[in-house]
């Protein structure tokens, strides 16, 4: 009885020597077979995104640029006030060492944070910054997030050193959300 | 000494308004086909293509040529200058000569004037049409040669063999049409194919002279001459500014005489399928929509096949086109013996 090797033995089926004959009647077909591939392609229709004018949404968890956060206008306890106290644990955990932050005392006539202290010098240099979002996890109150926005290029490197006014205001939000199941 | 017969002579200033006439349509064609293989390419290759300039990037040409023709005449201190000059202009005048051939309708009258919708019916149609495609060989030959760089020599020579090759196989396959048509004038072939298009019954003389035009006009994937993988931009890699324009400009031009010759000799000229007889007005326009169709065809094929390699371009067109090209003639050629 001879041994049935099964399914798992793959014939192999050679084709027509490639100069001959044979070959070019095959090529003929393989070159219909191609016409007809890209003429699907065509009907198929571009896949581009165009960029300026169409953005490719972000996942919630997107790490973009920075935002500073202040507690809400209608918490009475803490009326508008930033939530930075000033602490300096992002700037000590930032791998970059992008972020640079100086601390001041609050005084009851100029209360600005939610703390003791508050920063009264906040920088981000975003030419430095990888994005990798240990600021975030590092803040125990929540002051630091990082947005959705990416378009960060700029004309001067100056200009990519975010003060703590550039960052605590509401961001043009320029980065559509991805929304669920999208 | 007759060389050739025309069949229908117009007054002198008819010929001058069609020569002024044909170059200007030849002008405005261009462009269009530059756009439209942009525009498909990108479809193709499932992207949108220039979309930038103007609606829907349609002046993306004319961007083109302004950027072109705004550009430095430079030239290497190797080069030939005169004959570095010159070839570009062979190649624009030949393609633009070989357009005048192609007829846009019959004699009609315009005006009160019957004026026939081509350059000239001369009675020596395909000769004329080769003629002018062995000149044109000419233009890339030069071209290549004078800039004294290896990479154009190279593109040149190839081009050189490629030509001569191809053209032996694009002139049988004309042959049979010119034997079941019994005429070598252009409007008589369109004329004789009132009743079927040669396309069905010479359909392998089609196949085979699309394929070896594919190979005169350097387009893809017998683009050998300018293979820019290899070659930078082969016999025009020297070349820029408006010079360069001008090889462009004969290229696509190329495409489209090649397009208009098929178009009258397999796809029935200004005939209009299943008996329908429009108006004369309505000729010119059929003629140019076939056209559209065989230059379409033209960015498929470059949209879907690589280039060959130089041995493979050889074989390919001395031992299957060549063979082909013979035994269709002589199948056509028995076969109208029999019939007749």
């Amino acid at each position: 009885m001879p041994w049935d090797p099964g399914k798992d033995v793959v014939e192999v089926v050679r084709g027509p020597r490639p100069g001959a004959a044979g070959g070019a009647y095959r090529a003929f077909g393989e070159t219909l077979r191609g016409l007809k591939t890209t003429f699907a392609r065509m009907i198929e229709g571009p896949h581009t995104i165009q960029y300026p004018e169409q953005k490719v949404p972000v996942y919630p968890r997107f790490r973009g640029r920075h935002k500073l956060h202040r507690f809400d206008d209608s918490d009475p306890t803490h009326p508008n006030l930033e939530k930075c106290v000033g602490c300096s644990l992002c700037a000590a955990a930032c791998p970059a060492d992008c972020i640079r932050v100086v601390a001041a005392e609050n005084t009851p006539e100029n209360r600005i944070s939610a703390g003791e202290r508050y920063a009264a010098v906040y920088e981000i240099n975003l030419s430095r910054c990888i994005f990798c979002g240990y600021c975030e996890i590092a803040c125990p109150f929540d002051a630091i997030t990082m947005g959705h926005d990416y378009e960060l290029s700029d004309y001067d490197r100056s200009d990519l050193i975010f003060t703590k006014e550039m960052l605590l205001a509401e961001p043009v939000e320029r980065t559509p959300l991805r929304n669920e199941g999208e | 000494m007759i060389l050739a017969d025309v069949a229908y002579y117009e007054e002198w200033w008819i010929q001058v308004i069609k020569a002024i006439v044909i170059f200007a349509v030849a002008l405005q064609l261009v462009p269009v086909i530059l756009i439209a293989e942009r525009k498909l390419l990108g479809r193709f290759q499932g992207r949108y293509g220039p979309n930038r300039v103007g609606p829907y990037g349609a002046l993306q040409p004319l961007a083109d040529i302004l950027k072109l023709l705004t550009k430095e005449h430079s030239r290497p201190t190797t080069s030939i200058g005169f004959l570095f000059a010159v070839a570009p202009m062979i190649s624009i005048l030949t393609a633009v000569a070989a357009f005048a051939i192609i007829p846009f309708g019959n004699v009609q009258n315009i005006f009160g004037t019957p004026v026939g919708l081509y350059g000239i019916d001369v009675s020596i149609g395909p000769l004329y049409l080769f003629a002018f495609g062995a000149v044109a060989f000419y233009g890339i030959m030069l071209g290549g040669w004078s800039s004294g760089s290896k990479y154009s020599f190279l593109g040149a020579m190839r081009g050189a063999a490629q030509l001569i090759s191809y053209e032996v196989s694009q002139g049988l396959a004309l042959v049979g049409v010119i034997f079941t048509a019994g005429t070598l004038s252009l409007t008589g072939i369109v004329q004789a194919q009132a009743g079927m298009w040669y396309i069905v019954p010479q359909f392998f003389g089609f196949i085979i002279f699309l394929v070896a035009s594919f190979a005169e006009t350097n387009r893809a994937p017998f683009d050998l001459t300018e293979a820019d993988a290899e070659l930078v931009g082969g016999y025009n890699t020297e070349y820029g500014g408006g010079r360069f324009a001008s090889y462009f400009f004969a290229e696509y031009l190329n495409v489209l005489v090649v397009s208009g010759i098929v178009t009258t000799v397999f796809l029935g000229g200004w005939m209009m399928p299943f008996g329908i007889h429009p108006p004369g007005w309505v000729d010119p326009f059929v003629v140019l929509f076939k056209m559209a169709i065989i230059s379409f065809f033209f960015i498929w094929v470059r949209a879907t096949l690589p280039r060959l390699r130089y041995d493979q371009l050889m074989s390919f067109g001395w031992k299957i086109l060549l063979p082909l090209a013979t035994l269709n003639t002589l199948v056509t050629a028995i076969l109208v013996t029999v019939t007749h």
